[in-house]
């Protein structure tokens, strides 16, 4: 970097279109000021007062122009809107079968984990040219995740599950900032993400501190040692719902509501399974509110959709 | 009126009228509340300003050295804090609100007096909580308070703060219907809706918006309270509560709350340029009501503070959508302003030139909003730098520039002593380019990413930040030497003529200071607002006729 830059690095594939729309922006501020700055200026001097007794002519208004300043900046401003809205649309959505990597937030550090069960502070490791969806959560207060070479920010919060994507188009190190405000040493929860070659990562992966246990196997020692296998069977013999084959699909609840298998359902389902029972099954599942740690449920969790990937 | 006059020759005013410190505390004359307003609000600016120069101080060093790291978050709090609850959102409206909206309405007081110097002690006793939790140890949440920080893990005096803030909110309550009353019910007569001053319209949406949405955040802050005291579990998920939910709410009011601090700001600019281009405003009506526009729309977007929280997508489209809604009566205000210009006779003296420096920044602050408004650009800019920029053009170079601009125009119908031109002109020189020295390097750190609430940074960022603490210092001596001056002004300024520049308005046809019951006789209106031109203003001295003044009126 220069001594004096400007922008951050361009290091995702969504960073352009942020820039582009940035530059528009700047654009459109730079002629609206040019034109007020321009028309106030020339009017201050031009019709500065030159006696004391001038009297000007009075002019009351003018209908033409009041309804040209309404409505032109009102298409201005709802073209704007539309670049917005699709750019957000991009950053919202990530394209399927993204890499998954789930990252913990607490008062102040970030604690990730790869699918493979390796398991990082304070460090984010990615592949280049490679979708990438982060999933997390926080143990304490709010935090938010907010990586500026990739223009991606999202707040990170207690009790539920929040998403990022992005897709690394540089190798190299960049800043990971908590940016949202979460007690003495928020300026210190910061990190680096380090984009590597796909083969790199692979290595980086599977080298020296590599887990010899995958988020998936961890879950699946832990849904075992809870007990959860005792009702939950892979077929609909048990007593509570199968978890084959259920995930990112619509269940029909006791109360007739449908609702999608999702993250932030199955987590709530284990925390406080009466809060959507579903159609066909008695609220007997115990509470586990407060008994699994946040890093450990993320486990269960990619155990459970783990389940249908591997049903399909 | 010979007992008008006192010994000395003096004419009899409100401020020589009675003697006393009971006098000024127990007076129900809405001037003088106005004053005392005046005073407590300076000391809270002084207190939030010093906040902001150690806050500048800290970070000229990329690394956290000057403060410990819970220091420095309570200094950004307690600036945060005291400069909105304590000085911007009752600056315009309780100083020159009350000073002038009876003035200008041609009325003896507000509709309750008493009221008034409640709403006042209810601020008062507001910020000595406020003062208090300072003195003790301070607070750490942010202005903004988020949950469940504040509500379970801050170990500060966040609850006294808290309570601070809600006994606040309703000083901010009872002015706004003191002052929809008024402007309802107390005109003089001929006084029509459309004959107002802007002064009035602009007033009137903020208080609209202070009646409507200041309770929503008294009973946020509150649960607050709650939580943190009887562990209630509204806020924070280990209680079973919602966190997003406070955000929902504090920013239903909040939002609103940045329209209370900025429509007086557009009400002052209004009054002022007409007189200093000796012209009615251009498209009256367009401004009056784009004021009531941003009143009613500033209700449904507080949803555009919470693009990454976790909101869904679609509700995120509603609330930017309905944001962009905003810019129109922005922009139709700036453009009706700049076109009163267009052929007028225009005078730079220094309350015009605040209105010049208002304009400017004003519109470089509304426009950065389009950069929030716009989802794509707002997942970057949120929580940054940029947004802290954006905040302070539109409070500081719009509010504060606009209620330094009143205060100069009105400074003489006050206190009776004209400010020095002089030192106004380089006060105004200093306060703007100090202010964009500061403010202007924000918007690229803030695109860089640096984070807003950061006690320490990369080091790559330090230049900016130098230049941003550096454009702070001639900032701080921009407002330093207005108060001196003014305070200078008090005591050595040349007396003040009724109308010194030569604006219309009926609190100009009044003594300067006027006097303890505002007009001998209450005027009757028959002109529209603003009447500069020659045949308006024959109109208007033909047809002073007068009510007899009845002195059990006067409370």
């Amino acid at each position: 970097m220069s001594d004096f830059p400007l922008f951050p690095a361009q290091a995702s594939t969504i960073a352009w279109q942020v820039d582009a729309l940035y530059g528009f922006l700047v654009l459109l501020t730079v002629v609206f000021c040019i034109l007020v700055f321009g028309m106030v200026t020339i009017f201050a001097i031009k019709y500065r007062r030159r006696s004391d007794d001038e009297q000007p002519e009075q002019n009351h208004g003018n209908l033409a122009l009041e309804l040209s300043w309404t409505i032109i900046p009102l298409f201005i401003a709802l073209f704007v809107f539309l670049l917005g809205a699709d750019v957000f649309f991009r950053l919202q959505r990530a394209p399927a079968d993204p890499l998954e990597i789930y990252a913990v937030g607490k008062q102040w550090m970030w604690k990730i984990q790869h699918e493979s069960g390796k398991r990082e502070i304070n460090t984010l490791h990615v592949p280049k040219g490679q979708p990438v969806r982060l999933t997390m959560t926080s143990e304490d207060v709010l935090h938010d995740f907010f990586i500026p070479a990739f223009r991606v920010k999202n707040d990170v919060i207690p009790g539920r599950y929040t998403t990022l994507w992005f897709e690394a188009t540089q190798l190299g190190e960049f800043h990971i900032f908590c940016a949202e405000y979460c007690g003495t040493l928020h300026s210190g929860m910061i990190g680096k993400v380090i984009v590597m070659d796909p083969t790199d990562y692979h290595d980086w992966l599977m080298g020296a501190s590599a887990s010899d246990e995958s988020m998936v196997e961890a879950g699946q020692r832990q849904f075992q040692a809870l007990g959860c296998e005792t009702c939950h069977k892979s077929t609909s013999s048990g007593q509570g719902p199968s978890l084959v084959g259920i995930y990112d699909k619509p269940v029909k609840l006791k109360n007739g509501q449908e609702v999608t298998v999702d993250v932030d359902y199955i987590r709530e389902s284990i925390l406080q399974p009466r809060a959507k029972i579903v159609d066909g099954y008695e609220p007997i599942m115990p509470i586990f509110e407060g008994q699994i740690s946040e890093q450990s449920l993320l486990q269960i969790v990619s155990y459970i959709k783990s389940l249908t990937e591997s049903a399909e | 009126m010979s007992d008008a006059v006192k010994a000395n020759g003096e004419p009899k005013n409100y401020l020589n009228d009675t003697y006393g410190i009971k006098s000024w505390l127990l007076t129900l004359d809405h001037k003088r509340i106005g004053i005392m307003y005046l005073i407590t609000l300076t000391a809270f600016f002084l207190v939030g300003g010093v906040f902001a120069a150690f806050i500048r101080l800290e970070l000229m060093t990329p690394k956290g050295d000057l403060f410990e790291a819970e220091t420095y978050n309570k200094m950004f709090t307690m600036h945060g804090v005291v400069m909105i609850f304590f000085f911007l959102i009752p600056s315009i409206p309780a100083v020159l609100g009350n000073f002038l909206i009876p003035l200008q309405i041609g009325a003896r007081d507000v509709a309750f007096p008493k009221l008034n110097l409640a709403s006042y002690y209810l601020y008062a006793l507001g910020g000595m909580f406020a003062i208090a939790a300072i003195l003790m140890g301070g607070i750490d949440t942010g202005w903004t308070f988020y949950t469940p920080y504040s509500s379970s893990y801050s170990n500060s005096f966040v609850s006294l703060a808290l309570v601070g803030v809600f006994i606040n909110g309703f000083s901010s309550i009872l002015t706004g219907v003191n002052f929809m009353v008024t402007i309802h019910k107390m005109r003089a007569p001929g006084l029509t809706w459309f004959r107002l001053p802007l002064f009035i319209w602009g007033h009137y949406a903020t208080s609209l918006i202070q009646v409507l949405g200041t309770p929503v955040v008294a009973i946020t802050l509150l649960l607050v309270v709650f939580e943190r005291v009887f562990n209630i579990g509204i806020f924070d998920p280990t209680y079973g509560g919602d966190p997003v939910l406070f955000q929902h709410m504090f920013w239903f009011y909040s939002h609103p709350a940045v329209y209370i601090m900025i429509l007086p700001g557009f009400a002052v600019i209004s009054d002022v340029i007409a007189c200093f281009s000796r012209k009615r405003i251009f498209g009256y009506s367009f401004v009056a009501f784009s004021s009531l526009a941003i009143a009613v729309l500033g209700f449904l977007v507080w949803g555009h503070h919470m693009f990454v929280s976790g909101q869904s997508t679609y509700a995120s489209m509603v609330f930017s959508f309905i944001t962009f809604f905003v810019a129109v009566p922005s922009a139709v205000k700036i453009f009706n302003w700049s076109f009163t210009l267009h052929k007028g006779s225009i005078k730079l003296d220094s309350p015009m030139l605040y209105v010049m420096g208002f304009i400017g920044l004003f519109t470089i602050g509304g426009l950065t909003g389009l950069f929030l408004s716009t989802l794509g650009t707002d997942v970057h800019l949120h929580d940054t730098y940029f947004v802290v920029a954006h905040f302070h053009y539109v409070m500081v170079g719009g509010m504060v520039m606009a209620f330094l601009c009143g205060l100069h125009f009105w400074w003489p119908k006050m206190t009776g002593r004209m400010y020095p031109e002089g030192p106004a002109k380089l006060g105004v020189m200093f306060v703007f380019a100090g202010f964009n020295l500061t403010f202007l390097p924000q918007f690229i750190l803030g695109y860089m990413g640096m984070p807003r609430r950061y006690h320490a940074y990369p080091e790559e960022w330090q230049a900016l930040n130098i230049m941003s603490t550096a454009g702070a210092t001639v900032l701080g001596l921009g407002f330093g030497l207005t108060i001196a001056y003014f305070i200078w002004s008090l005591f050595k300024g040349e007396k003040a003529p009724a109308n010194p520049f030569q604006a219309k308005g009926l609190e100009w046809d009044i003594p300067s200071p006027p006097i303890a019951h505002n007009f001998e006789a209450i005027p009757i209106v028959t002109w529209e607002a603003y009447p500069y031109g020659p045949e308006e203003a024959a109109s208007q001295s033909t047809e002073t006729a007068t009510e007899p003044a009845k002195e059990d009126e006067v409370v």
